[in-house]
């Protein structure tokens, strides 16, 4: 053997495209034997993607995979997992229906004939004593009725039992997600002690504390590119962050004076189910409130709870106006893929739209053409199919439909994802003159920019607000640093 | 770093809590099996004897075996809307050709079985839904059928007729056939190392796919069992009925759903239970019998079918909402 460390595995040149956005804009990524890689960057930097590739659940549209100095064709899962690649997904993979046994038997087809199902008990039970210790999952649970938590640590000790395959290298993706921060550090130091016998590791988490103090190396990606890689001595918190977010976003506009809190009447209140302390979102008339943080921290469960409590009573939320809500997955939530235009941009006002028990066409081709120039809905006809527009047409159809109702309050759930950029200005100036005009917009958003168009941000993790931001406060530092660290109290 | 999510810690406890209506939940098919066998021995304690449960039970040794057919798919989370007169084709199969030209007709058997595996294959390469696909199945079992068996007639072979028939001493054969079925499809599905691949692709089929099993085989897999079950329903059925017609197995495709579900099974999440589905048939077979001895009138008894079944799911409902589950 040479004295340079040899590369596990070695990513060159990885291209990947899903429709029209690059998830991967060839991306180089190498890791060598015994070594921790930790890998971070904001949603949608193109991690998950990445790692899929590595773990053979995504073929790459270009680039080459290098596995322990061998050029992979054909890579797929099976090969991955001969080659001794293990990994531990954002999303859980394992099948609730069956236990702890089971599901260990799922990734080790050898474990088969008598006394298997104490054999696959033994394996993943001693993994997770070993692991996690007193961590008190019986082999026989159904993994559906253990706690997110137990799942997770299940997962994790299942990525590294071994059987016939060997293991060599382990992705872990946000592996600590749902571990208090005992067992995160159990977990990590377990990483450590099987990374001193030669394994290699990559690393993606959410609190930059894990990775500075876990990992050896620390690679930055943003927009589906390597924007950094080096030694992790070499970074501190706020150079990672710096690094994350970009330089040229972080000046911030400001273009309109902080409007002094309080002076118009509350339109919303509420309050996320798992807060403890008394913060609560509130939320005044004219008002443009941003939900911010990183995806999946309890953002659109709370707009969707505000929603349900417009028409009747939930707990910790009050609402004074009738709500509309944008939906931000447009394809499965928002669109009638087989109706027109206008009847998709009419059904949210049906109620004005009619004459007697019948919907009356010429009302709702009224209305409709009526918000076609609003919203400049580039289309001839709106009796047209909703799916001729373009993918942001579609979304501005959506928004008629929410601002065309008499709804005070509109609800928006990231609705801007995958929207061009003109559009989204277009789009911005409506919200802003709509909330001029006297509507409270409740708008989440993965987007800093989008960000800069509210008057108040909430920034929300683990299914909490951590920070409440005036807009004078609001910058993207502050926004990044509060999504990824407990905010100290304020 | 201060605790970032204290719930792993704190829900141990709940999980433990769960275990007792996990169990209430696994025995609610056997208690509601045991309330109609009481209410029948109220009306008419002479039925409990054993030829009043081998009269009782006889059609229940078909149904079971429908049921289960039935269960296989529902494994997989699709639904066989086709079982019923894929029964009444086997039926009518068995009782001419199976019966004068015993090698023909069983390779008309395997190929029905074939075709449902062919089925499970188009089922899961095309991604178009179940329910689709053995709807347009169904029609194509019953023409097949009234082509076989233009009127109703034919006759069982002997052998068959006299296996249906069998006396086993003490207890009755039909229980004894249940048990064996319910014992030998529970240790297939619910023990063997496979079987926990076949419903890890119902729970959650990524996963499984993503530890480089192959869908299209356990999919496959399933509809053959199922196809294979059916053909034992059809020959069960014949072998009691002793003639066939082309409607005979009208009604089953229902009936093996609402076993499935009475029997603690789940339409989606690869949650089944054999021997659960086993008695959710009999309790149907045996709701009829309590029904007749109640003087209902066969023309209210689907209705009252109906209403045993909603008793029973809302039952479970229940169940799971103390549960604080959302199934």
């Amino acid at each position: 053997m040479s004295g340079l460390p040899v590369d596990i595995v070695k990513l060159d040149g990885v291209e990947k495209h899903f429709g029209a956005v690059r998830a991967l804009a060839g991306v180089d990524f190498p890791v060598r034997v015994g070594e921790c890689v930790g890998l971070v960057g904001h949603n949608g930097a193109g991690k998950s993607t990445l790692m899929h590739v590595l773990a053979g659940t995504l073929v790459p549209d270009k680039g080459q995979i290098i596995i322990g100095a061998e050029l992979q064709k054909d890579y797929a899962v099976v090969l991955a997992q001969k080659l001794g690649i293990r990994c531990v997904f954002q999303e859980l993979s394992l099948c609730p229906n069956l236990t702890v046994a089971e599901n260990a038997r799922v990734l080790h087809p050898s474990i088969a004939g008598w006394g298997w199902r104490r054999r696959a008990g033994d394996l993943i039970g001693n993994k997770l004593d070993e692991i996690f210790p007193g961590n008190g999952i019986s082999a026989d649970a159904v993994v559906g009725d253990l706690s997110i938590g137990q799942r997770q640590m299940v997962e994790v000790a299942r990525a590294f039992t071994i059987t016939e395959a060997p293991l060599h290298f382990v992705i872990l993706d946000e592996p600590t997600s749902s571990l208090d921060s005992h067992r995160a550090g159990q977990l990590l130091s377990h990483v450590r002690r099987v990374i001193a016998n030669g394994v290699g590791c990559v690393l993606i988490s959410h609190l930059l504390g894990e990775i500075l103090e876990y990992s050896d190396r620390i690679v930055v990606m943003r927009d589906g590119k390597v924007v950094a890689a080096d030694r992790a001595s070499a970074f501190s918190r706020d150079k990672l962050v710096t690094t994350m977010g970009g330089v040229a976003a972080s000046k911030m506009r400001s273009t309109k004076e902080a409007v002094p809190r309080g002076t118009t009447p509350v339109r919303v209140r509420a309050r996320p189910g798992k807060q403890r302390d008394g913060i609560e979102l509130t939320a005044h008339q004219g008002e443009i409130v941003g939900l911010a943080g990183l995806s999946g921290h309890g953002q659109t469960e709370l707009l969707l709870s505000i929603f349900k409590g417009a028409s009747r009573r939930v707990p910790g939320i009050k609402v004074t106006d009738p709500v509309a809500l944008v939906a931000g997955d447009r394809q499965t939530d928002g669109i009638f893929p087989l109706w027109s235009i206008a009847e998709n941009v009419g059904i949210r006002s049906i109620r004005s739209l009619h004459r007697g028990f019948l919907i009356s066409p010429e009302l709702e081709d009224r209305f409709a053409e009526r918000w076609r120039k609003r919203i400049n809905i580039l289309t001839l006809n709106m009796r047209n199919n909703i799916l001729s527009l373009s993918g942001g047409n579609q979304q501005k159809a959506l928004f008629a439909r929410a601002l065309g109702s008499e709804a005070k309050i509109v609800l928006m759930d990231d609705p801007m994802r995958g929207v061009d950029i003109s559009t989204k200005l277009e789009v911005y100036d409506l919200i802003r003159s709509e909330a001029n005009g006297g509507r409270t917009f409740l708008w989440y958003t993965t987007e800093m920019e989008e960000l800069e168009n509210c008057d108040h941000v909430y920034v929300f993790r683990n299914r909490r607000i951590v920070a409440d931001l005036r807009r004078g406060e609001l910058n993207e530092e502050r926004v990044i640093q509060s999504s990824f660290e407990e905010v100290a109290q304020s | 770093m201060s605790s970032v999510n204290g719930a792993g810690a704190v829900r141990i406890p709940l999980a433990a809590f769960k275990a007792p209506r996990r169990f209430l939940r696994a025995a609610l098919p056997a208690l509601s099996f045991a309330l109609v066998l009481l209410g029948i021995a109220w009306l008419n304690p002479r039925a409990i004897s054993y030829f009043g449960l081998n009269l009782m039970l006889n059609l229940g040794i078909p149904v079971t075996l429908a049921t289960i057919a039935q269960m296989f798919v529902i494994t997989v989370n699709d639904l066989d809307l086709s079982i019923g007169t894929f029964v009444s084709f086997v039926g009518c199969v068995a009782a001419t050709w199976l019966r004068d030209y015993p090698l023909f007709g069983s390779a008309v058997l395997l190929g029905g079985i074939c075709v449902y595996a062919l089925v499970g294959a188009v089922i899961h390469l095309r991604n178009v839904p179940s329910i689709v696909v053995t709807l347009g199945m169904l029609f194509v079992w019953q023409g097949l059928a009234i082509l076989v068996l233009p009127k109703p007639g034919g006759k069982a072979p002997a052998w068959l007729h006299d296996l249906m028939n069998f006396h086993t001493p003490y207890v009755p054969f039909p229980i004894i056939a249940a048990i064996a079925i319910a014992a030998l499809v529970h240790f297939g599905v619910m023990r063997t190392s496979y079987g926990a691949i076949l419903r890890g692709s119902g729970g959650n089929a990524n996963a499984i796919a993503r530890a480089g099993w192959s869908l299209l085989k356990t999919k496959v897999i399933m509809f053959a069992l199922a196809g294979v079950f059916g053909v034992l329903s059809g020959l069960a059925l014949i072998g009691l009925a002793t003639s066939a017609d082309a409607n005979i197995g009208k009604g089953y495709t229902l009936l093996s759903i609402a076993g499935v579900i009475l029997g603690g099974g789940e339409f989606v999440g690869g949650r089944v239970s054999p021997i659960g589905a086993v008695i959710g048939a009999l309790t149907l077979t045996l709701a009829g019998t309590l029904l007749n001895f109640m003087r209902i009138s066969p023309d209210w008894q689907v209705g009252a079918q109906g209403a045993i079944l909603i008793i029973v799911l809302a039952a479970r409902a229940t169940i799971n909402r103390i549960d604080g589950r959302t199934a």
